[in-house]
Parts: structure tokens; sequence; C-alpha cells
């Protein structure tokens, strides 16, 4: 992600300025007669049903697919064909794509603004920012916290631009996974570069009773080729509420989701789970953000 | 009687101050040997200069364009470009390594936009000179070997 540390801050003042109307408690329609073209080539949950929804939320409209089979891209449309035909269409375009940096150039090459929704395994800053808004109302603040993330670093797309924001918000990181699925070099440095404290484990018994806020993500099973080898890596990563005894009593438990077995549906109702409030958060911000582009104000 | 242990040329380019041990690959990437073409190349490797050992490439009847010129930067960032005409250095430059390179190299990502089936250019930033490090403009990622990347 290219924002800078005051830019993220500004998008999180105004997301807080739309929970409100996230919730339904309050009404508008700043965003009137305005259309959102939801291209989604790419399966999505949450983040296709929270633009929608913070589209809607602030009174403007959706158009869109879900899936790129129902598109002409099944018949051999080029994206920058795709993209010159929606900018004709709506006022603003939220993308998820499976190639990286198709979110960049588009961009390129629109002249309405464009919202990257993931890229395949390159980037998905409107989980960053979600992440971020959600560790500052849990906790209060970003920067005096001691995050660590588990589980699949190297691949995993939401951890990578999380590692560089809250590196430029000075956190103190730790970072857990077994060597094979840890944190890329490049992002290594560049937290290191940024002059941010991070360590590196695989042990997440070491750490618990440490850390304000717990960062899971999922281990894919596709990632390794011995299946005996995946039970064991990933269940050494578990979270449940015999390993949360340790922890912080205020300690928060994040998940981008979906999740699979890494955190136990028993975790759900303790006072330590906030990746439901997580998954809300992307409405505020996506609200925040679509205001941003199109009004260029909350 | 001290031999020349390669000659003078013509007409043509001399890229002095190559890295030792990349006069190859800055042929490889100026496409040379070019078939059908009879003029001649020739490349020393190793020789000693006076900022220590270095490579020497004289391509006569060729005079480098910009574009040929940023590749070489790539591969051996310290090393200068003088034009020959009729025996005399007509002009004389090092290499410099621009902010941004367009249609050089390929990007090494499988899965990057820019290799995939559109109307695209690759781009790539600059990130460090020393070493020489760039960076995917679209996907982000950096080649390990640029060399071999070249387009």
């Amino acid at each position: 992600m290219d924002f800078s540390r005051k830019e993220i801050e500004y998008v999180l003042d105004c997301a807080e300025k739309m929970v409100p109307t996230a919730r339904g408690e309050k009404t508008s329609d700043s965003l009137k007669g305005r259309i959102m073209a939801s291209l989604f080539f790419e399966v999505s949950t949450r983040t296709r049903l929270s633009f929608e929804t913070a589209m809607k939320r602030l009174g403007g409209m959706v158009i869109g697919f879900a899936e790129a089979s129902t598109t002409s891209t099944k018949k051999g449309e080029s994206l920058g064909d795709t993209i010159r035909m929606a900018e004709n269409y709506a006022d603003v375009i939220v993308m998820r794509h499976p190639l990286e940096g198709s979110a960049r150039f588009t961009a390129e090459i629109a002249r309405i603004p464009v919202i990257n929704g993931g890229d395949g395994a390159g980037h998905h800053p409107t989980q960053c920012l979600l992440d971020l808004f959600t560790i500052k109302t849990e906790r209060g603040t970003i920067g005096k916290n001691r995050v660590a993330m588990v589980g699949d670093l190297k691949y995993g797309r939401t951890v990578h631009s999380l590692a560089h924001a809250l590196a430029l918000f000075n956190t103190k990181m730790v970072f857990v996974a077994p060597e094979q699925l840890q944190m890329p070099r490049e992002v290594l440095e560049e937290c290191s570069e940024l002059g941010a404290s991070i360590s590196v484990t695989d042990q997440l018994e070491d750490i618990i009773e440490d850390i304000d806020v717990l960062y899971v993500t999922r281990i894919q099973k596709e990632r390794f080729p011995d299946p005996e080898e995946y039970e064991k890596v990933a269940g050494s990563y578990v979270v449940d509420c015999d390993l949360l005894s340790q922890a912080k009593k205020d300690m928060i438990v994040m998940h981008p989701l979906p999740r699979v077995n890494e955190i136990l549906p028993e975790v759900d109702n303790t006072k330590h789970a906030a990746y439901f409030r997580q998954a809300f958060n992307g409405i505020p911000v996506r609200m925040a953000l679509l205001s941003l582009v199109l009004r260029g104000e909350s | 009687m001290k031999a020349l242990k390669i000659q003078p040329i013509k007409n043509g380019t001399v890229i002095d101050h190559i890295d030792p041990g990349c006069a190859l690959k800055v042929l490889r990437i100026l496409k040379i040997p070019e078939e059908k073409k009879e003029s001649i190349v020739s490349a020393v490797m190793n020789v000693k200069g006076k900022r220590g050992r270095k490579d020497i490439v004289k391509v006569e009847d060729r005079e480098l364009d910009p574009k040929e010129v940023d590749k070489i930067a790539l591969l051996a960032p310290h090393a200068t470009i003088n034009i020959i005409r009729d025996y005399k250095v007509v002009e004389k430059h090092l290499v410099e390594v621009p902010d941004e390179i367009t249609d050089i190299v390929k990007c090494a990502n499988p899965n990057c936009i820019s290799n995939a089936r559109e109307h695209i250019r690759s781009r790539f930033i600059i990130k460090s000179r020393t070493p020489i490090r760039i960076r995917c403009f679209y996907c982000g990622r950096e080649p390990e070997d640029i060399a071999s990347r070249i387009i």
C-alpha cells in the first residue's frame, strides 16, 4: 500500500464518522445518483458484499458481476477493454482480479477512480485499512501495541500490507510461522528500513503472554506437497481457549476470514474474539473510501 | 615489441570499464553476434586498468541507441560508452541508470498483469543503484537475475 501514515490516519478518521450510518442507525444520501461498478473476476464474500453495502448505505447504486465466467472475459475480452467499457457505465470501479498488478494497470487506463479489492497474491489494501481500523477501535491506538501475525506469512497478501502499514506506526511486530511460510525477505527488510521493531519465531506459545493483538491467517493445504506435513504445521497454530488462557485479558484475536480450523469456535464467545467486528469494520472503512474518491470528503 | 591485444576500430562503439566477467552479458543484450552482419566485434576480459580489472567490448560499424545504453547500465553500471568515428573518440559518456525503465526487462512473475494478454508495456522502478535492484511497477516483484530477464 502506498499510503503515508497521515493518509491512513485521515481515512480511519473518516471511517469512524461513518459507523452510525454503517450500522443503519443513521441514513445518508451523500452518494445519491452515483454508480459503483463492482468487477469481481475472482470470488469474494466479505469484500464484495461490504463494498456493495457501503455504496448503498450512502445512497449510491451498484452494477457489476461476482465472477468472470458470466462476462465477456470468457469470450476472450481483455481486462483493458472491460475497463474501457465499465468506465462509461459507472463513477467508480471496485475490482478484484486474479493477476498481480491488475489494479494498478486498471488505475492507469481508467478515467474514473479505481479501488483495489485484491489482486491475486499481490495486495488487498482495503483489508489492510479495515485491519488498522479494527486495531484502533479495539485497542484505542495502533502504535503502542505488540502485534503477532501467525500462519501463512509467505503467501498471505493481507499480512504483507499490514506489516508495512504497522511499521509506519512503529508498532512492535512478531512473525510466527514455520520456516517455509515465514515472512518474505523483502517485507522484513522494508519493515526494518521503516524503523519497526520486528522478531521472528515458529513458537506461538513462547510469545502469547506478551502480545496485544494476535492476527491469525489460514494455512493453505495446497502449499504443502506432503499432506502429513500440512497436518503437523497447521495443527501447531490452532488458537483455542487453552492457548488464550495464557494471554493478556485484553488481547484481541483478529482474522481476515474465512477461517477453517485455525481458530476453534469455542473462541468466538470469548472477549478476545474480534474477527466478526473486524468483518463489520469493512463497511465504514469502504464507505469512507468511496466517499473520499467520489466527493473528496466523508 | 609490445603487441596490442585489440586493434583500434575505425567506426563504432567501445564499451569500456565493464565490471569484470560481464562482457558476455553485454554482448548478449546487444544481441551479438547479429545474423548476416560482417562487422567485427571484439571483447577482452579481466584486463588491468587504472581502476582495477575490467572488461572491454568493441563493436565496429554500430553506434548504440539510448535504449541499448539503458540496458547496459543495468548490467554494467560503471561502464563508459565511446563513440568512434574515423579512429577518433567523438563522444564519451558514462552509462546512467535511469529512475524507471520501460520495455527492457520482462517481469519474472508469471502471474503479473504485465505478462498477460493485455496491451501493456513492462515497467520497472529502480530501487537501488549499487547493487542494482529493480521492482516491477505492476506486481512489485524484484527479479533476482536481471540479465536473464532482459527483453
